[in-house]
């Protein structure tokens, strides 16, 4: 429970419509997307209107300890805002607005509560594009997009979140308000603070403005499916494409368990046998998709495809792409608990990954549908089970540890884009060594000595 | 076991939910509100927290379940099929159960009686009326503003009570000369009372396609403004009062012009009366030949081309959303649309979005029914349309208020108004 006065302060920066304490509306900020994970119930949401504000709160927070879990839209899935040691909920919606759009330095700026989906909107205004496109584009905020470093679809040509952030203003720990970076596509003023507070899951100070990169929108883009019946040879298909210089937008792939629960839900048409199956995606000027895709057919074909699948328009695209925006839903549908993991490998080592989870799902006789990002080594193995089934989720966990033991063997790393949170701060030591932990931790206390904000992520307080 | 009596009739509903946050991206109340306890995710967390005895039910909660316009967005963009239409209703019949009528005593009657109030009205007249509401100039239809808060702010236009009420404005069979089939037309209370320009507009259509009509005089309201409040006991019983004045008059099939009629008649009086052997058995035949005017016109009929008469609109259509998400109509009423010479069907943005009215949720939320209706007005105007069409007179009636606060002349109509206005002009013709 927060001191009266505590309230009081806080009720005469933000006005009382901004300050949550009924326990109805509390108990709604005690999750966010992340499965199996216990929930807290914090002691206030507040949300400010503007960036003065968040420091008056952060000042308040600082004179009464009050632990502060900043929260976008909620739908991170590593436990990153559900405030564990209770205090205060941050919520960054109401700084909601697109501040501008410039074309001749092909930025934006925008404050962090704004959706992704409607900077894209406003980008496409102006024929540009803001390329990171996690699967949440319609309700993620570039705050909590920017404090993961998401991902998405086409991170093997665009790059992922980081690549597109050029500044930062910040509120640090102190309640003192900071920008870093800005509008120029040089800068080596300092030590990189943009690059360390992208990713860092709120723990380090609180984004209130964004400035971004966009690019000129594609001209062109063509779609195709490929159904292999031997993960070796798609993986292989994934490297040649490589080595011919082909770099598409997006190349996913979908494993056997994902194709035959996707089938059984929209029958879109792939063969149940399948071992795996890999969409590509190619885009840029007219005249170097036509090449490209012609590439990528003959590849594909010479790598053993049993079947090939083109999108001839767009309503073709959509169709083919069916089966890839349905994995998730279809596999969510089969049972209440869907546990999404990230890990990510280099790209060589797909087809050993996809080895490894289908042994590790036989030894502890779990569901283990595996589909992702083929091109850029980030794989979602989903383990589908139920919450309620104690004995069954123990096993879950046994399967987890040892999936993540998989990636760090295959020279990969835990987490490709859904961060470290609560949920995989356990492993941390295994990727980076005592030393390497105790660096982050040095980092963390350096700017957040108190451990005000989001305490009990990704570092932990001795 | 039905969401009506029991809370844990939910529980399998509830465990599909993964809690991803795709519902935020489609809620009007979230989008207005961003608050998380608005969209479905923060509501469905709330139901498990009571269901698992982690809280209980409070006042507090009952409010909260009144934050839903229950447009059915959330269920259509949910990656796990959750029917989020359940589960609220589940909830807020527990909230009844255990706290009573809804906490909003802003409500001030409950359905039945508010058949009784709207009776009286009718009795008292221009009387009435006076008191209450003043009367605003508009070129199209008679309307109203309250002249004093009561609660549900002024800012709402409301149709003048009509002079007769619908049903006795007719006989209760309505003969055509070689009748190609009988059919019962429930009117429910809105066009019964306010919109009965709707209701003539169904009857004289029907009666163009050589369909006698039937209109039982001792029909009710489909209570959907009782079950949606979780005020179950009167729900069960117009269902019944219904189903027997329908019953006893018989008919091919039935046709209702609201999209809360037809929800009850297909779906809500079967689930209200499961434990009743006798009227469950009646409910599910009335349900299977239950339909939406134009869903009738177009699949039953199907409604004659010739005699159609030149209508100079440009119209755009606004989905009721317990006529499109609830009922899957959506082609049929651009259908009849685009199949009346002279019309041009130009569509807003987001024709399917909830206009924010919701029955008794504009009531209690007010304010927040206005900021919803806001978007909504905007969209209409920027298709540059002199009509909006739509399904429901409870749309109408929000888009009404909409389109007259913001102050642009834009005609509001049932989709089968312009299509009587059509057969009407084809026979001066
Ligand atoms: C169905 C589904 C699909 C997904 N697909 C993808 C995918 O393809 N790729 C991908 O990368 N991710 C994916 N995610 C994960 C998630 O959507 C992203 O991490 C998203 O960017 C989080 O945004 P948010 O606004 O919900 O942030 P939140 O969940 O609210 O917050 C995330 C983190 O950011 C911090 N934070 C939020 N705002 C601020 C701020 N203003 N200042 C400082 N810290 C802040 C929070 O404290 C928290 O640690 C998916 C999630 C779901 C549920
Ligand atoms: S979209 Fe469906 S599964 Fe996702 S949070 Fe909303 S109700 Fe739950
Ligand atoms: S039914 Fe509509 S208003 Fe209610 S929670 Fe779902 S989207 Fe929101």
């Amino acid at each position: 429970m927060l001191a009266r006065e505590v309230l009081e302060e806080l009720v005469r920066v933000l006005g009382r419509e901004n300050v949550l304490t009924e326990q109805e509306d509390l108990l709604t900020y005690a999750y966010d997307a992340t499965a199996a994970m216990k929930h807290h119930k914090p002691d206030v949401v507040v949300a400010p209107l503007s960036t003065e504000q968040v420091a008056d709160v952060v000042k308040i927070a600082l004179r009464y300890h009050v632990p502060i879990y900043t929260r976008g839209s909620g739908t991170n899935l590593s436990g990153g805002t559900i405030p564990v040691e209770g205090g205060m909920v941050l919520s960054m919606l109401h700084l909601n607005k697109i501040l501008e759009v410039d074309q001749d330095n092909l930025t934006a700026t925008v404050q962090p509560g704004v959706i992704i989906q409607a900077l894209n909107d406003e980008a496409a205004k102006h024929g540009l594009l803001y390329p990171p496109d996690p699967g949440t584009v319609t309700t993620a905020t570039m705050g909590g997009s920017v404090s993961e470093c998401s991902g998405g679809l086409r991170g093997l040509k665009y790059g992922v979140t980081k690549h597109y952030i050029m500044g930062l203003q910040m509120v640090l720990a102190n309640g003192e308000v900071t920008r870093w970076g800005g509008k120029t596509v040089k800068n080596v003023t300092g030590y990189d603070l943009v690059a360390l507070f992208t990713g860092a899951e709120g723990t380090l100070g609180i984004i209130t403005e964004i400035i971004v990169k966009l690019i000129p929108a594609p001209e062109a883009r063509k779609s195709m499916l490929a159904v292999f019946d031997d993960v070796d040879k798609a993986g292989r298909a994934i490297a040649a494409i490589i080595r011919n210089k082909v770099i598409p937008a997006t190349l996913e792939i979908l494993d056997n368990v994902t194709i035959q629960t996707v089938e059984n839900f929209v029958h879109a048409g792939l063969p149940m046998d399948a071992e795996a199956v890999l969409l590509c995606e190619v885009d840029g000027y007219k005249e170097v998709v036509q090449r490209e895709a012609v590439l990528v057919e003959r590849i594909m074909k010479e790598e053993g495809a049993v079947q090939l699948k083109i999108a001839k328009d767009d309503k073709e695209r959509d169709l083919l792409w069916l089966a890839r925006r349905s994995a998730l839903p279809a596999l969510a549908q089969k049972r209440p608990t869907t546990v999404l993991e990230d890990a990510t490998v280099p790209r060589s080592k797909i087809p050993d990954m996809l080895k490894a989870i289908r042994r590790i799902a036989t030894k502890y006789n779990l569901q283990i549908a595996t589909f992702g990002h083929a091109g850029d080594g980030n794989l979602h193995p989903t383990i589908i089970t139920d919450e309620r089934d104690a004995e069954e989720m123990k096993r879950v966990h046994l399967a987890v540890d040892e999936i993540f033991e998989t990636a760090l063997a295959l020279g990969g790393t835990l987490s490709g884009e859904h961060g470290i949170g609560i949920a995989k701060m356990k492993y941390l030591n295994r990727e980076f060594g005592e030393a390497g932990v105790a660096a982050l931790k040095r980092i963390k206390e350096a700017l957040d000595p108190n451990y005000l904000l989001n305490p009990g992520k990704i570092v932990r307080r001795d | 076991m039905s969401v009506y009596d029991s809370l844990d009739s939910i529980t399998e509903e509830l465990h599909k939910c993964m809690k991803c946050g795709n519902c935020m991206a489609v809620c009007p109340i979230y989008k207005e509100t961003r608050q998380e306890v608005g969209v479905a995710r923060g509501k469905i967390s709330l139901a498990e927290y009571i269901l698992s005895g982690e809280t209980e039910m409070t006042k507090g909660m009952g409010d909260r379940f009144s934050l839903c316009t229950t447009c059915m967005a959330c269920n259509t963009n949910c990656p796990c099929g959750v029917r989020f239409d359940k589960i609220i209703l589940a909830a807020r019949a527990e909230a009844v159960r255990k706290k009573g009528l809804q906490s909003a005593k802003k409500i001030a009657f409950t359905a039945l009686k508010m058949q009784r109030v709207f009776d009286f009205g009718m009795k008292a007249g221009s009387i009435f009326q006076g008191i209450a509401l003043k009367n605003i100039p508009n070129r199209h239809s008679k309307l109203a503003r309250m002249r004093v808060d009561v609660g549900i702010g002024k800012e709402k236009v409301f149709p003048m009570l009509s002079k007769k009420t619908l049903r006795s404005e007719f006989p209760e069979v309505i003969k055509v000369k070689t009748p190609k089939m009988r059919v019962g037309f429930f009117t429910g209370c809105m066009i019964n009372y306010f919109y009965t320009d709707i209701g003539r507009a169904v009857i004289a259509v029907l009666r163009e396609n050589d369909i006698e009509v039937v209109i039982p005089k001792s029909q009710a309201c489909c209570g959907i403004p009782a079950s949606v409040n979780g005020d179950v006991v009167s729900a069960r019983t117009l269902a019944k009062r219904n189903l027997r004045a329908f019953e006893r008059m018989g008919a091919d099939a039935l046709v209702v012009a609201c999209s809360s009629g037809g929800t009850a008649w297909k779906h809500v009086f079967g689930e209200l009366l499961e434990n009743d052997h006798e009227l469950k058995a009646l409910a599910d035949k009335w349900a299977k030949k239950s339909y939406d005017i134009s869903e009738f016109l177009i699949h039953q009929v199907p409604f004659k081309k010739e005699g159609l008469g030149r209508v100079a609109r440009k119209v755009t259509y606004h989905e009721p959303c317990h006529l499109n998400r609830g009922q899957g109509i959506s082609k049929e009423p651009r259908e009849i649309l685009k199949s009346i010479p002279g019309v041009e069907l130009i569509e807003m943005k987001e024709p399917g979005r909830c206009c924010g009215m919701a029955g008794s949720f504009s009531l209690v939320h007010p304010d927040l029914s206005g900021q919803i209706s806001d978007r909504k007005t905007a969209d209409i105007q920027t298709t540059k349309t002199d009509t909006v069409a739509t399904g429901c007179p409870a749309c109408r009636l929000q888009l009404q208020s909409g389109v007259e606060n913001a102050g642009f002349d834009e005609e509001v109509l049932h989709t089968v108004q312009i299509l009587a206005e059509s057969y009407r002009v084809g026979r001066k013709n």
